[in-house]
């Protein structure tokens, strides 16, 4: 970035890019950056996590110059910009249905990474700030929705909080250095309004940043996993490689405006979405003395509270489990060690475990959002089984030797059978005649993946990626 | 080839179809009370003054509107300009139907003041052993079902400190202050409701005959009961009278943006191959 004698631009341009890499950067990033020009609806997500980053902050900063964050204060505040404030109801629902929207798009992004293997050939580092971007953007969510102290801000972050309690020995000092008092009162919804406002969306911001630039060194990956920067023109430039800027940027804006439709369809018609995007019960002010018949948190965080009550060994157990499912995903990166990067050449029985993945997610975010059933509950339980299951088969898939699936399926169907073993309790006829038949699903799922194509061996078979992108 | 470009759907779809199977094969928890449909319209003028008059002289003694103000919802239920009040009729209107209480020079509360009421917390614990609910938002944290099926579902029980009990709300502290409209409501023991479900019969909840007419015809009181429940919807988000209609037209307008943004998109793709 050496300092330029004259720069190609002219005028005020010109007077800044001789003392500031104006010119350089916007080459860098937009129209000298060539990405893969075989981009699919999968890869509108990342662009539009952006365009919901800057909702986000724009509607926060105009709640914040009317929000009051004080216990005595804080609801009739929300309340005061839904029905004083000019535009005000408008302003806060763009930031509640932003932060529902946040998240879909946000799992979306993440799903078209694992498909395409987005966090393989150096691109590790992508795959993990993202994955720390999604922890602050789970706090941040967090943490946004205590401030409208209503029954379910006020419960929801009693049992969140609570989880810290279940540490070993410093759990008791650890919720009390969280909370800053003995119970949830003014200066936790004081500490969390500050870190909701000011540092968790610097860092938000910072990780965002990071996160482009470690991509743009890199390089886009593209729906074949093909490299493009193999194959480059005399002039360097890849031959299936098309500037960022202006083929991306004009391509985006149709996207931007369907996303915004389905957007505002919500945000105008249903802004409460049924109850999942702004929950019934926090329509009443927090109570500490009235507990809720149901919490339930936001839908967003419902797979990984399906997680926590799935395993009742301990409170402590639990918490481990659900921090755990998050802390799985840091570690895709380094499990998948098949080269092939795209699914689309991978093995049936790989795509297969995708999409069931996708599919026990959902069925677990389903199930935390509803009471427990017995049914349900040992459902949950059986999901559980196989969210972790997941990381064990995508690792076995990482080469396609028939031995490694027998293997990987007799190790995991005895772990299965020996926790089943140890919960089986024939004093809880409930229980137990649940346990005895919904094995079924995480063995069927074993079955799925490694058995099936242990013995068929089509469903074992890879492609040829191809040399250059496919359309 | 061809085969790969199918499996590139088969996947995708496959997630919807194992989530419907998996979620069929088991049962969670049965539903809540089943309430009767309410079926309001915040946009019907009438109803929500009537449900305002009914509201501010039968409920409004407890229950405050503290987040809603007097002349926010004038003007909304079309006590405003465009039907022909002046600002100072508006005023006299509230005054005189709506405003029972006085600030602090003993004056009646300003229409522009916040809907409060001069019940306090510790008045309230003391006479039905719990504190009154402000019902600012009551038609979201319940829903307009709920709260008309509550009003219409008070029955005589006197193992109750004010004599009566609520199919919707069991064991309520509130009396049934409608009762001078509605008359005297008791439960119809005649056939419960385990009864029907045995016969496979779909479960309404228990059955209320009025056993003691009051001032109001039944279809009468059901209006009533229906203005107030549209009055409290209402009151619980008043930009639902506008949001709509805005909506429409920022849907028009992204439209709009689509239509011209895609042809830009597809002019400037026409070099790539």
């Amino acid at each position: 970035m050496a300092a330029k004698e004259k720069s190609e631009l002219n005028g005020v341009l010109g007077w800044v890019d001789e003392r500031f890499p104006l010119l350089e950067t916007w080459k860098a990033h937009m129209s000298e950056y060539y990405a893969p020009k075989n981009f699919n609806v999968w890869y509108y997500f990342g662009v539009l996590a952006m365009v919901i980053l800057v909702i986000q902050l724009v509607s926060g900063i105009f709640l914040t110059m009317h929000y009051k964050p004080d216990v005595e204060l804080a609801f009739a505040s929300v309340e005061y910009i839904m029905r004083d404030v000019p535009g005000g109801w408008f302003i806060r629902y763009m930031h509640a249905t932003g932060a529902s929207a946040f998240f879909i798009v946000i799992y979306f992004h993440m799903f078209r990474g694992v498909m395409y293997g987005s966090y393989k050939g150096k691109r590790e580092l992508i795959w993990l700030v993202g994955m720390v971007i999604y922890l602050a953007l789970m706090a941040e969510a967090f943490m946004g929705y205590l401030l409208p102290w209503g029954q379910m801000s006020f419960w929801g972050a009693q049992v969140i909080i609570n989880l810290f309690q279940t540490i070993p020995f410093v759990g008791d000092g650890l919720s009390l250095f969280i909370r800053g008092d003995f119970v949830i009162g003014d200066a936790t919804l004081n500490r969390l309004f500050a870190f909701h406002v000011a540092a968790v969306p610097l860092i938000l911001v910072g990780l965002v940043f990071v996160h482009i630039v470690a991509l743009h060194t890199v390089g886009s990956n593209n729906p074949d996993g093909v490299e493009i920067k193999k194959h480059k023109d005399e002039k360097g430039i890849p031959l299936d490689g098309i500037p960022f800027h202006p083929y991306y940027t004009v391509h985006d804006i149709p996207a931007i405006a369907v996303f915004l439709m389905l957007f505002f369809s919500v945000l105008f018609f249903v802004p409460e979405m049924g109850g999942y995007f702004l929950e019934f019960a926090n329509f009443e002010p927090a109570n500490p003395l009235k507990t809720p018949e149901h919490i339930a948190p936001v839908w967003y965080f419902t797979p990984f509270y399906t997680v926590l009550r799935a395993v009742t060994l301990s409170p402590f157990m639990g918490t481990l489990a659900m921090f755990g499912a998050i802390a799985c995903l840091f570690a895709l990166p380094f499990l998948d060690k098949n080269p092939i990067k795209s699914w689309r050449y991978r093995t049936t029985a790989h795509m297969l475990n995708l999409a069931i993945f996708a599919a026990v997610f959902i069925i677990l975010g389903y199930l935390g959002v509803k009471s427990v059933s017995p049914e349900y509950k040992e459902m949950g339980v059986r999901m559980t089984e196989i969210y972790f299951m997941f990381f064990a088969v995508i690792a076995i898939h990482s080469k396609t030797n028939a031995g490694r699936y027998l293997a990987g399926f007799i190790v995991l169907a005895v772990a299965i059978l020996l926790i089943d073993v140890i919960r089986y309790n024939g004093e809880d006829p409930i229980t137990a005649a649940q346990i005895k038949w919904q094995w079924v699903w995480p063995i069927g799922y074993l079955a799925l993946t490694l058995l099936v194509p242990y013995f068929v061996k089509s469903w074992n078979t890879e492609g040829t990626v191809p040399e250059r992108v496919t359309s | 080839m061809k085969t790969n470009r199918l499996r590139r759907w088969i996947f995708p779809l496959l997630v919807p179809v194992m989530i419907v199977f998996a979620l069929s094969q088991v049962s969670g928890v049965g539903h809540g009370v089943a309430t009767q449909d309410a079926n309001i319209d915040v946009h019907d003028k009438a109803s929500l003054q009537n449900g305002a008059k009914y509201y501010m002289n039968y409920c409004m003694g407890c229950h405050s509107l503290k987040f809603s103000r007097y002349n926010r919802m004038a003007e909304d239920m079309g006590l405003n300009e465009d039907s022909g009040f002046t600002a100072d009729e508006v005023k006299a209107l509230l005054v005189e139907n709506m405003i029972f209480t006085t600030d602090e020079d003993g004056k009646p509360e300003k229409v522009g003041a916040l809907m409060k009421n001069a019940y306090s917390t510790k008045a309230a614990s003391e006479a039905f052993g719990t504190a009154v609910p402000d019902l600012s938002l009551v038609g979201r944290s319940r829903n307009p079902d709920w709260i008309y099926s509550y009003l219409k579902g008070f029955y005589t029980d006197p193992s109750r400190p004010m004599g009566v009990n609520n199919t919707i709300f069991k064991d309520v502290g509130m009396p049934n202050v409608l009762w001078e409209l509605q008359g005297t409501q008791e439960l119809d023991t005649s056939h419960d409701a385990s009864e029907a479900d045995a016969h496979g019969g779909h479960d309404t909840g228990p059955k209320l005959i009025i056993t003691k007419a009051g001032t109001k015809s039944e279809a009468e009181f059901d209006t009533i009961a229906r203005d107030i429940t549209n009055f409290l919807a209402y009151v619980s988000e008043p930009a639902q009278l506008s949001r709509y209609t805005i909506g429409i037209f920022v849907l028009l307008f992204l439209l709009v943006l689509w239509g011209f943004s895609y042809l830009l998109s597809r002019e400037y793709w026409k070099d790539i191959h």
